[in-house]
């Protein structure tokens, strides 16, 4: 699924994140390259929000998270933004905007002219499928509307990167059915293959990460145990070590593992 | 629906000026336009041979400062309530509620009661500023820990830090003589009423810092609505937005509040307005709220010195018998969204 010699875009080396003195986390060596699709998975509170926080910029941390060769706590925040998008689980806004708005805000570390930037949320919102929602108010929209909405913000605000960019699913599907968080990583994977960008995400279906990842990155009470091919790694071994579950395992018609 | 950005500034410019020249002409003593008139020009033209008649002395000492003094504290408190309502994600927040009013009140009265009568022209406005801006660095730097600012605890502070002024108030009261008391009471309604040219520089030049200031900020603000993560991701520096704000808020509130006592509501009120006219962007809702603050507090200090001439009530008076009702209102459409 993914080539060989790919780039990387994001290392990161002897991490450690801390909450006073305790350690919440730890790993040694990660390397995420351009056009992978990676999931972070593991029980509740193994710590892999804290990775995604600690690669976004919200966590301080100790050692080094490389973004594009360069320290990430080195990069401009206004570039850095540019070049990192957050998706998060929901946002809610106690104002009256309208979609096309939400959408606008990301262009705030951007410096387009007027006409580029009418053009580029256009653009985003239809590639998102939300663009008949431009002028709906955006507490009004149902949660998969709005996850959209949300989505095509994000991809407006990497839209101008002038390095590969990478997109961060912080746990993105939680607030979503079924068919949503089918339709969303359905869209982001094949923006990832399309746009060779760099995909990292917290979920929470196995199901989902074998059937739409590449790599899974596997933690486990606070430290990175395992990565690789999604495959690999969600064996029945590490499931029943990690989840406490003595996991089944079927194949779907179209080739994937599937956990029961 | 919303109304275009630069339809509601022309309106509300013009609005302002109609009021301007309405404050001209009304109170206890009749002035005509073209007395006003007559004397506006003559006194840019030539003071010197400027005729102190009365119209000229009422004009020149009281109306027209007091005119100013309305347009710039509504200025001033109904932009702090906006970038407040930003900052802080909720749209119940009013500068009273960080502690600036109240440690303002507390300076005042310190002021008022403890100094000596004759250093009363600068030692009121001077301490009440500082005490509210005081009081607000102890509030905010309750709720400020390594991991962020907390909405909640800054919010909890303030209401902790008002109660703690206003018992500090109630015994100042309980030692002040009965003039003192008097004053202390108009100054806690609050009231225009003394409002002296000479004390206009400063309120304008604060004036324009904050508006210049907060404008720059616009995008940041906005980005800050959908939550701090949010805003961080999108290259936004947070902690400083926060500040940086909270500083500035304080000390437009802080000087404001020295000049004319505790108007409430003004804060809250104008910028819902405004969002409902045209938007929650903060690109049109900081000017916008700017100039409709200045001329709401205008047509209440009209009200306030004519509703019973030639007697006047304070200003804080009219302003809290308007907005209470519609901060009640506000609690209640709240409510319906949240149970």
């Amino acid at each position: 699924m993914t080539a060989t010699n790919q780039k990387p875009i994001l290392e990161v080396k002897n991490l450690q994140v801390k909450a006073g003195s305790k350690l919440l986390l730890e790993t040694t060596k990660e390397q995420f390259n351009e056009g992978e699709f990676w999931a972070v998975v593991g029980a509740n509170g193994a710590g892999k929000s804290t990775f995604l926080k600690a690669i976004s910029g919200d966590n301080s941390y100790k050692g080094e998270i490389l973004l594009h060769g360069k320290e990430l706590k080195q990069w401009n925040a206004m570039d850095r933004a540019r070049h990192v998008g957050v998706l998060p689980q929901s946002s809610t806004l106690s104002f009256a905007f309208k979609a096309k708005e939400v959408v606008e805000l990301g262009l705030t570390p951007l410096s387009l002219s007027r006409e580029q930037a009418e053009k580029e949320v256009e653009e985003c919102m239809r590639r998102c499928d939300c663009l008949h929602l431009a002028d709906s108010f955006y507490p009004l929209l149902s949660g998969g509307e709005q996850q959209r909405v949300n989505l095509a913000r994000v991809l407006v605000q990497i839209s101008q990167a002038k390095q590969t960019p990478v997109l961060l699913l912080d746990e993105a599907l939680s607030a979503q059915d079924l068919g949503h968080q089918h339709q969303l990583l359905e869209f982001v994977t094949q923006l990832c293959k399309q746009h060779n960008i760099l995909i990292v995400g917290v979920l929470h279906d196995l199901n989902h990460v074998l059937k739409y990842c590449d790599k899974a990155l596997l933690i486990d009470q606070g430290k990175a145990v395992q990565k690789g091919n999604v495959a690999d790694v969600l064996n029945a071994e590490n499931i029943e070590r990690c989840w406490k579950y003595k996991a089944e395992f079927a194949s779907s018609s179209e080739g994937y593992k599937l956990i029961i | 629906m919303r109304i275009p950005f630069n339809l509601l500034v022309a309106f509300f410019a013009l609005s302002t000026l109609f009021f301007v020249g309405l404050s001209i002409v009304t109170g206890a003593v009749n002035i005509s336009f073209s007395d006003a008139y007559g004397v506006i020009t003559s006194s840019f033209s030539n003071r010197e041979t400027t005729e102190y008649s009365l119209a000229s002395v009422v004009l020149l000492e009281l109306r027209l400062p007091r005119i100013a003094l309305a347009l710039l504290v509504g200025c001033i408190l109904a932009q702090s309530g906006a970038v407040l309502q930003g900052l802080f994600r909720n749209p119940l927040a009013d500068p009273g509620i960080i502690g600036v009013s109240s440690g303002a009140a507390v300076g005042a009265i310190v002021a008022i009661v403890v100094l000596p009568e004759a250093w009363k022209v600068w030692s009121i406005p001077g301490l009440a500023f500082l005490a509210g801006l005081g009081t607000t660095f102890l509030v905010y730097s309750l709720a400020r820990s390594e991991k962020g600012t907390s909405v909640v605890i800054l919010l909890l502070a303030g209401v902790a830090m008002s109660a703690l002024a206003g018992a500090a108030i109630g015994f100042m009261t309980y030692f002040a003589d009965d003039n003192n008391l008097r004053e202390l009471s108009v100054w806690q309604m609050g009231s225009l009423a003394k409002a002296k040219s000479e004390e206009l520089p400063l309120l304008l030049f604060v004036c324009i810092v904050l508006v210049v200031l907060f404008q720059r900020q616009t995008n940041a603000l906005n980005a800050l609505l959908l939550g701090e993560s949010e805003a961080r991701h999108m290259g936004i520096k947070v902690e400083r937005l926060k500040r940086n704000a909270i500083i500035l808020v304080a000390i437009g509130v802080g000087v404001a509040v020295a000049y004319s006592g505790i108007i409430g509501f003004v804060g809250l009120v104008v910028p819902h307005i405004v969002r409902m006219l045209c938007g929650p962007n903060h690109r049109f809702l900081l000017p916008l709220s700017a100039l409709l603050g200045g001329m709401l507090l205008l047509i209440s200090d009209l009200v306030a010195r004519t509703i019973l001439t030639p007697a006047e009530l304070p200003i804080g008076l009219i302003t809290s018998l308007v907005g209470a009702p519609f901060f009640i209102v506000l609690l209640l459409r709240e409510r319906k969204r949240w149970y």
